[in-house]
């Protein structure tokens, strides 16, 4: 069971008081008449599913009800961030990417 | 009842206390402290049950929860009846009634074996999938036959007396397992301050402290374990958790422990006592200091009764007091099991060989018990066990390793028992519950715990590291590193001392070579509680199953309860020989949670009976009791399905409370309508955006029936809303839909629009709601209201405020029976005292409570939809011919319009929802009948929809339905026909799906 920090209430609570809504940042086109049927089904349908890092949107609903979202790796689990609606992650794919990269450079 | 294999002294079993139980029907007698597996042992019971699937006489072999053979049925009555209980950690107690779970008509004597001994050679792997694929329909007959053969236990039939908990529980240090690196970690970390949880699934602390020969300071070393108790005891942050398992390692280090409190005590928890108990854990740190279990070879007949793992025979022998047999024979690589030859002989029994598969060992114990006259056959191993229901003898041959041959004829000894040691297997499945693959060490022929993502330390020789001085430093650095991590300041302690011993390394040795090959040999078993043999391990590899996960599945190694204990490394060796690879290359399979079997009882904890689910009453609720309702449940809401008189059924109740409706006037109680208050400057811009039709022009005092879609355009709920102020409005929803409306609402506002300004509050239990149905509920209503309910002062689709029966209400004008309506709403708490009081004024107007079925009959007569049962998730509003409640021009492309204008959506020949009318006015068709055009058509017919609502209308005197059908608006006049499971077909007429006053001239009077 996750152990989840919500950003709005400000401590570690357990998965259970949250829903995951799955992938975040996917923002609703500002103009759907102008979307193709294509583009529309992609919007609403179709949704990432990486090995690693995952940007994802979860609601604290037996809390404060508020939405955030989370930055969690999905073989490991572990949630790297939380933050609020609005903001931008700081770790992302190319962020770690940075790490691993500079890690094999100090051991080789 | 003698107890023929107990020893004469020794074991820590209380010999002044004596137990009888029964195993089979038959009656015996153990000690206290005896599990059931040393007590069968002490009374010879040989065979304890009859494999899975040959059906082979099997006997323990086991001490722990390893064992896969004596997996019994514990309990007296039928309710006591608990299935998969292992006899090697069920503690004994009087009275206890045990019995095999296979075999028949018993394990004794066996109709299935002797099918097994003679058709083993025809039941390989995949014979289920081979040999009853066919012909396909005849499946759920073989299976049935095939489920009664096999099974391990059955579920009782009547309700568990016995209550179980669930306790929350949050610590620095969880340490799992209370053996030497276990205890030693906990006294640093308990010693450093640390919250510590200290568990272990057997009946004492000590593991494998508890039958060492070895000493620590000098003295036995249980004396240490009883002193480590002794302070962690006083320790006020440390929970000692005896006879609990940690049987699941979930994410962010929160793990599941099951406790048996009372198992040990009798069938059924003493009085006021929770029978067992699930920890549910959230440690800073994890200590994992699990242990490691024995691993038998794998010769031919090692299945037999009086094969036994060596360390088993030990742990009998020093502590229980019992002997498991009289002449021994020991199998083994490796220096340690040689204890059990000093065990053996200490206990005053005869050992008659040892065959180690090493060409020159000289240990210290090697050499003890060379000194003692043991005699010693080196670069051999038993290659084959001999008997019949109980070992008799064992063929001891020179092996040669390297080109896994026998290399000399051997010789046949005499002997009752053999052990067998093929070296130690880290008890690393805790570890590999996340995800973490284990690693495989060469050097000590054993997976260790792999990489891990979690906070956690492994210690001991779940670690790989097994002389005992490493264990206890190991145990004392990881508790003092977790103590550490979970931010307190390590306390150092002294480690006792312990003795230096010359110990050899083991060599490889898994599968015992044979001079004939695998599949000719006499049976090799790998998994015996699977009866997985070396032969069909071969046979898999050799078919291509060459994955270690295939390997498994096509085999069944090391499924279901036994989680590959035993056999798992054997399994894994036979299956890289085969293959030309090395264990390393081949990897391991994952290991799931649970570790061992946990009872539904523990898993439901209080979740169960009243407390199953919470239950949701309105206030109206004692009324609807006094007047005897039958209820019906909505969601969690428990509410009133129909009224019945005295000698009514159902479909005669409902027929009167709908007459009532349509002549007079009915009440119900329709508070569990999912209610939100909105409110905001920008509450208008919302509900445009939400609801697929227009709101900018609805008047404070107005309100209006909306559909919410989802983005694809399919309808996914409805309601009514009206506008209580120019910023203001209350929404409401469905009953079941309350809850993930208010959600849908939330995350467009706090995602999408944040800019608008506009709260949502759930009101649904702040509001009671009576709903006054019926031409005659005007009068009714002004008898207990100051409202003016004048047609033209309070029109329909309108809400006034006033004080109805005293109290201050919302009364909304609107219809969902096609009748003059009126909604009262009132403050919770009044509403039963109101609803009294509209009752007893309705008397004259024989005022009529109805439930949810008279409710669901009037308003399909109306044609109006109920979300879930006449939509599905794939209807838009044009399918419901709902097109007049879309706003296709408002400015902001609210949700559900562009998804309502993809392609496939605006196809003339969708589902619509129609009314149909049974030709025969009698037939009522039956709800989810799939529709055809042509009943004579062969099977499969082409189905063209289903009804979705299904009704008599007693108003009416006829039968009627809603349903969706192909181009059904179109076909308005047109047949339809439901064939029907019985071979019957009701035919019915497409027509408009508003059956009775279509004009809508009654709910506008």
């Amino acid at each position: 069971m996750l152990h989840i920090f919500c950003p709005h209430c400000g401590e570690l609570r357990s998965e259970e008081e949250f829903h995951a809504k799955g992938q975040a940042h996917i923002p609703r086109p500002l103009e759907p008449n102008a979307c193709t049927d294509e583009e529309w089904g992609d919007y609403i349908f179709f949704r990432d599913n990486p090995r690693g890092i995952h940007h994802e949107l979860w609601v604290h609903a037996a809390g404060c009800r508020k939405y955030f979202n989370a930055t969690r790796h999905t073989v490991s689990y572990e949630i790297l961030e939380t933050y609020r609606i609005g903001e931008k992650p700081t770790v992302t794919e190319a962020t770690v990417g940075e790490k691993k990269a500079t890690t094999a450079g100090v051991t080789a | 009842m003698s107890q023929v294999n107990r020893l004469p002294k020794g074991g820590r079993v209380d010999r002044s206390q004596p137990l009888t139980f029964t195993f089979n029907g038959e009656n015996y007698q153990g000690f206290a402290g005896d599990t059931l597996a040393a007590a069968l042992l002490a009374n010879g019971v040989d065979i304890v049950g009859r494999s899975f699937k040959y059906s082979r006489p099997r006997g323990i072999v086991a001490a722990g929860a390893e064992e896969p053979n004596a997996v019994l049925q514990i309990g007296s009555t039928e309710s006591a009846q608990v299935p998969n209980v292992r006899a090697t950690q069920q503690a004994l107690y009087a009275g206890l009634v045990a019995s095999s779970t296979n075999g028949w008509p018993n394990v004794k004597n066996d109709v299935m074996g002797i099918l097994g001994k003679v058709g083993g050679g025809m039941m390989p792997p995949g014979f289920y999938y081979k040999t009853f694929m066919y012909p396909q329909n005849l499946w759920l007959t073989y299976e049935k036959y095939i489920r009664k053969a096999a099974g391990l236990g059955r579920a009782p039939l009547e309700v568990d007396p016995d209550i179980y908990d669930h306790l929350n529980q949050h610590c620095d240090v969880l340490v799992i397992g209370a053996g030497p690196a276990g205890l030693a970690a906990a006294l640093v970390a308990g010693r450093s301050g640390a919250r510590v949880i200290l568990a272990d699934e057997q009946e004492e602390f000590g593991g494998s402290l508890l039958d060492t020969r070895e000493t620590l300071d000098g003295k036995p070393a249980t004396e240490w374990v009883a002193k480590v108790i002794a302070e962690l005891e006083k320790m006020p942050e440390v929970t000692l958790l005896p006879r609990a398992t940690v049987n699941g390692y979930h994410d962010h280090n929160f793990l599941t422990i099951h406790q048996r409190l009372t198992d040990h005590l009798g069938e059924i928890a003493p009085r006021g006592q929770a029978r067992h108990r699930v920890h549910r854990v959230r440690a800073k740190r994890v200590v994992l200091a699990a242990g490691a279990h024995e691993r038998p070879l794998v010769y031919s007949n090692n299945d037999l009764p009086g094969n036994m793992l060596a360390g088993a025979v030990s742990t009998y022998v020093n502590r229980y007091g019992v002997a498991p047999g009289r002449q021994l024979v020991l199998s083994t690589n490796n220096d340690y099991a040689y204890r059990v030859v000093l065990d053996w002989l200490d206990a005053g029994q005869q050992v008659v060989a040892v065959a180690d598969a090493r060409s020159n060992p000289r240990g210290a114990w090697v050499e003890e018990a060379r000194a003692r006259g043991v005699r010693v056959l080196t670069g051999s191993a038993v290659v084959e066990a001999r008997g019949n229901k109980r070992v008799s003898g064992a063929r001891i041959c020179a092996i040669d390793l390297k080109n896994h041959k026998v290399t000399s004829s051997g010789e046949l000894v005499e002997c009752d028992l053999i052990v067998s040691s093929g070296g130690y297997s880290p008890v690393v499945h805790l570890a590999s519950h996340l995800g973490g693959k284990p690693t495989w060490r060469e050097d000590i022929l054993a997976f260790i715990p792999g990489e891990g993502f979690q906070k956690r330390h492994c210690a001991g020789a779940v670690n790989g590291v097994f002389g005992l001085g490493d264990v206890l430093a190991d145990g004392f650095e990881a508790g003092a590193k977790a103590a550490a991590g979970a931010g307190c300041k390590v306390v150092e302690g002294s480690m006792p001392k312990t003795e230096k011993r010359k110990e050899e390394a083991a060599v490889a040795l898994f599968q015992v070579p044979h001079e004939k090959s695998t599949s000719r040999a006499p049976k090799q078993f790998v998994d015996l509680q699977n009866d997985v043999t070396s032969a069909g391990i071969e046979l898999a590899t050799r078919e291509g199953f060459e994955s270690v996960e295939h390997v498994k599945r096509y085999t069944a190694l090391g499924f279901g309860t036994d989680q590959g204990k035993l056999g798992n490394i054997n399994g894994l060796a036979i299956a890289a020989k085969s293959m030309g690879i090395s264990i390393a290359e081949m990897g391991t399979t994952m290991f799931r949670p649970n570790y061992t079997p946990v009872t539904f009882g523990a898993v439901a904890g209080r979740h169960c009976g009243p407390l199953f689910e919470p239950k949701r009453y309105t206030a109206m609720h004692r009324w609807h009791l006094e007047q005897g309702a039958e209820f019906e449940d909505v969601g969690q809401w428990k509410r009133p399905w129909y009224f019945p008189k005295r000698g009514e059924d159902m479909h005669a109740a409902v027929a009167r409370e709908c007459k009532a409706v349509r002549d007079s006037v009915g009440i119900l109680d329709a508070s569990t309508l999912g209610k939100i208050d909105i409110q905001g400057p920008d509450a208008r811009e919302f509900l445009n955006r939400v609801y697929t039709n227009a709101w900018t022009k609805l008047d404070v005092g107005k309100a209006r029936y909306g559909l919410m879609c989802k983005e694809d355009g399919m309808v996914f709920d409805d309601g009514v809303t009206a506008c209580v102020g120019e910023n203001h409005f209350i929404m409401t929803t469905t009953t079941g839909g309350a809850a993930r409306v208010m959600e849908w609402l939330e995350i467009y506002h706090q995602t999408e629009w944040p800019e608008l300004k506009v709260y949502f509050t759930s009101v649904t239990d702040h509001w009671a709601t009576m709903t006054l149905s019926g031409p005659n509920s005007r009068k009714l209503l002004a008898e207990v209201t100051d409202i003016d309910l004048d047609k033209d002062a309070f029109p329909f689709m309108t809400w006034k405020e006033g004080l109805v029966g005293g109290v201050p209400a919302r009364v909304f004008r609107i219809s969902f029976t096609g009748e003059l309506s009126y909604e009262v709403n009132v403050q919770a708490d009044y509403a039963l005292g109101v609803w009294e009081k509209i009752v007893e004024a309705g008397k004259k107007y024989n005022l009529t409570p109805y439930g949810t079925e008279t409710m669901h009959v009037l308003r399909a007569e109306k044609g109006f939809i109920i979300i879930g049962q006449d939509t599905d998730g794939s209807v838009t509003p044009d399918d419901l011919n709902m097109g007049w409640c879309v706003g296709r021009n408002k400015p902001f492309s609210w949700i559900g319009w562009r998804g309502m204008n993809r392609e496939d959506c605006l196809r003339e020949d969708r589902k619509q929802l129609v009314g149909l009318k049974p030709i025969d006015p009698n037939k009522v068709l039956p709800e989810g009948a799939q529709l055809v055009f042509d009943p004579k058509q062969s099977i499969p017919m082409k189905m063209v929809g289903h009804v979705t609502s299904s009704y008599m209308s007693s108003t009416m005197g006829y039968s009627f339905a809603m349903a969706v059908v192909k181009g059904g608006l179109k076909r308005i006049g047109e047949r339809v026909f439901a064939p029907l499971t019985d071979g019957s077909v009701i035919e019915a007429e497409i027509c408009s799906s508003v059956f009775y006053d279509p004009k809508g001239d009654r709910q506008h009077v």
